[in-house]
């Protein structure tokens, strides 16, 4: 390294193979790291429970059997009803989808205030919504359940939409507050000299501009949501819960005799739509984790 | 009188967000404040008596372990992402040609919840079928990996799984890092025979410390608010040797029904929080308003 020139060509060159051939092999030796529990759970979830007593954590499965899938979508038991994950499942659904629709709503009117109707106060609010991204949210359990409560939504999922759009905001609004920011200012002004208003310029001139941000917000807010675990076992009750708090439930309530496929099949049931929406569109989501954290 | 109206219309949009936030997230900050001086049990009570919650909090070996798990986990998790986030982005910098496959390989356990990869290294470093077994079945019997059952060990378990969800995150970071150091430069140096390693040590590197700073911030972040994944892989155990502060008071708000407790010791993750990420924040703004 400290001489380069006292090599021959050849040796340089063997030299560079070495190198490469071992920087592949620490990045395959990682890639291998990463990917083991993935692989142990889905060969887990496909043996049967002589097969895994019996056999190796990494071996193949001898004899594929679905039955532990079965059983872990629509047989195992969450405490004491046994109907699988699928109704918890859906729940996460029903759950999901209108809080990930109505936080990227807010957000993006939101952002397009704070980014293109600057008015005195703006950014204060801004700082306070940004600050509320980070709280670590055991700070608001306790209240956030008496009035949950008082507002007649306790343990139901319209509660915990509530919530979960309450807490969303603040990333929402940051997202695109931070991508309508880049747009010239001038283009509002020009709208409202033609006449165009508040909504109408949102509508027709930012709207079409938002796809990419769209889509980041909403990937962002699904895996957040979908992932959440604190919020669900904190505000739901028996029959609406979400899919994360109802695995827990299987892996480690479980009485008798543990069922090591049936909890690998309901862990990758659980993780499979944040898993397809990072393979589908991993380049979004990527930008939604650096969004923040990330300036420019 | 309708043009006022119009000029009115960005606050009015705004301003539901505003107070949703200003009750939901500061006033009820403001509630717990409260609520953890008081005498509160079962139920929240109102009358303030000073600080007997944070005198029983740290008077409690319970607390103690929990808050001194968060240092151990914390500073465990934030040093080991850290440095292997670092070095996989400075390896997966030297123009691999797999390099897609590859970080989509590293980044994905960041698209799954907590839960479930507590759940798969429950599994894994179960003694008694998992890893354990299977290097003792290979011959060698003395083989022993029993972190998860073992009081003294168990944080550390919580640690490796953590670590493999969060820094291949924290390698997509430093890679963007990596990428946005003027190029120029570094085709300078290298035409100068600077040798590889100190292009990476004296020039990229320093010029990435914002990086460094935000990939801590999201690290500490996680850490202290780390519930999810101590429920799944542990539930706190064994006993409560991997409790955390997080785990803590969710036993006291829910299970013990300990009023008092929950709120005091969510107001001391808040005060770890703050001290963390306020003067990030402020520096973050101040910079943006200046800039």
């Amino acid at each position: 390294m400290t001489d380069n020139s006292t090599y021959a060509p050849s040796s340089r060159q063997w030299q560079t193979i070495a190198l490469r051939f071992g920087l592949y092999a620490i990045l395959l030796l990682f890639a291998l790291y990463y990917l083991m529990p993935l692989f142990v759970m889905i060969t887990t979830s496909l043996k049967s429970l002589d097969e895994i007593r019996t056999g190796s954590l990494i071996a193949l499965p001898r004899d594929v059997t679905f039955e532990a899938w079965r059983v872990a979508w629509s047989g195992a038991c969450t405490g004491i009803k046994c109907e699988g994950l699928s109704p918890y499942f859906w729940n996460s659904v029903q759950l999901a989808v209108p809080a990930v629709v109505i936080s990227t709503m807010i957000g993006a009117l939101n952002g397009y205030v704070i980014a293109q109707w600057r008015f005195k106060g703006a950014n204060i609010i801004f700082s306070l919504m940004l600050f509320g991204c980070f709280i670590p949210f055991q700070v608001v359990l306790l209240p956030m359940a008496k009035m949950l409560g008082l507002l007649n939504i306790a343990g139901t999922i319209p509660g915990l939409i509530f919530v979960h759009v309450i807490y969303g905001i603040g990333f929402t609004t940051l997202f695109f507050r931070n991508y309508y920011v880049s747009i010239s200012q001038e283009l509002v002004k020009a709208a409202k000299i033609d006449g165009a208003g508040f909504f109408r310029i949102f509508w027709s001139i930012f709207l079409p501009l938002s796809l990419p941000i769209i889509v980041v917000t909403v990937i962002w807010q699904f895996t957040q949501i979908w992932n959440d675990f604190l919020f669900g076992v904190s505000f739901s009750q028996a029959g609406t819960q979400p899919v994360t708090v109802a695995l827990n439930n299987i892996v480690n309530s479980t009485t008798g005799v543990k069922a090591y496929n049936v909890d690998m099949a309901a862990a990758i049931i659980a993780g499979l739509p944040t898993l397809l929406v990072y393979i589908f569109a991993g380049k979004y989501f990527i930008r939604g984790l650096t969004a923040g954290s990330v300036k420019g | 009188m309708t043009s006022w109206l119009e000029k009115q219309v960005p606050k009015i949009v705004l301003a539901p967000s505003f107070f949703g936030i200003l009750i939901f997230v500061y006033g009820f900050i403001a509630w717990t404040a409260w609520v953890s001086f008081t005498k509160s049990k079962l139920l929240p009570k109102y009358d303030l008596v000073g600080t007997i919650q944070y005198d029983r909090l740290f008077a409690s070996p319970r607390w103690d372990t929990a808050f001194e798990n968060m240092f151990v986990f914390g500073g465990l998790f934030i040093t080991i992402a850290m440095i292997l986030g670092l070095l996989l982005a400075i390896l997966l910098d030297q123009k691999i040609r797999t390099e897609g496959a590859i970080r989509t390989i590293y980044l994905y356990p960041m698209a799954l919840s907590l839960i479930v990869t507590g759940t798969a290294w429950k599994w894994i470093l179960n003694p008694g079928l998992g890893l354990q077994a299977t290097i003792q079945s290979w011959g060698f019997e003395s083989f022993t990996f029993d972190w998860l059952i073992n009081p003294d060990k168990a944080i550390y378990a919580v640690t490796l799984a953590g670590v493999w969800q969060a820094s291949g995150f924290v390698m997509a970071l430093f890679l963007a890092g990596l990428r946005s150091v003027d190029s120029e430069i570094i085709k300078a140096a290298q035409v100068d025979g600077i040798p590889n390693y100190r292009i990476y040590s004296s020039i990229i590197l320093p010029s990435m410390a914002p990086i460094f700073m935000s990939a801590f911030i999201v690290l500490a972040h996680l850490a202290i608010k780390s519930f999810d994944l101590v429920i799944a892989l542990t539930g706190g155990g064994p006993g409560y040797a991997t409790d955390l502060p997080a785990t803590y008071m969710y036993t006291m708000a829910f299970s013990r029904g300990d009023v008092g407790q929950a709120a005091s010791s969510a107001m001391i993750m808040m005060a770890v929080v703050f001290a963390i990420v306020v003067p990030y924040l402020y520096s973050e703004l101040r910079a943006k308003n200046d800039g």
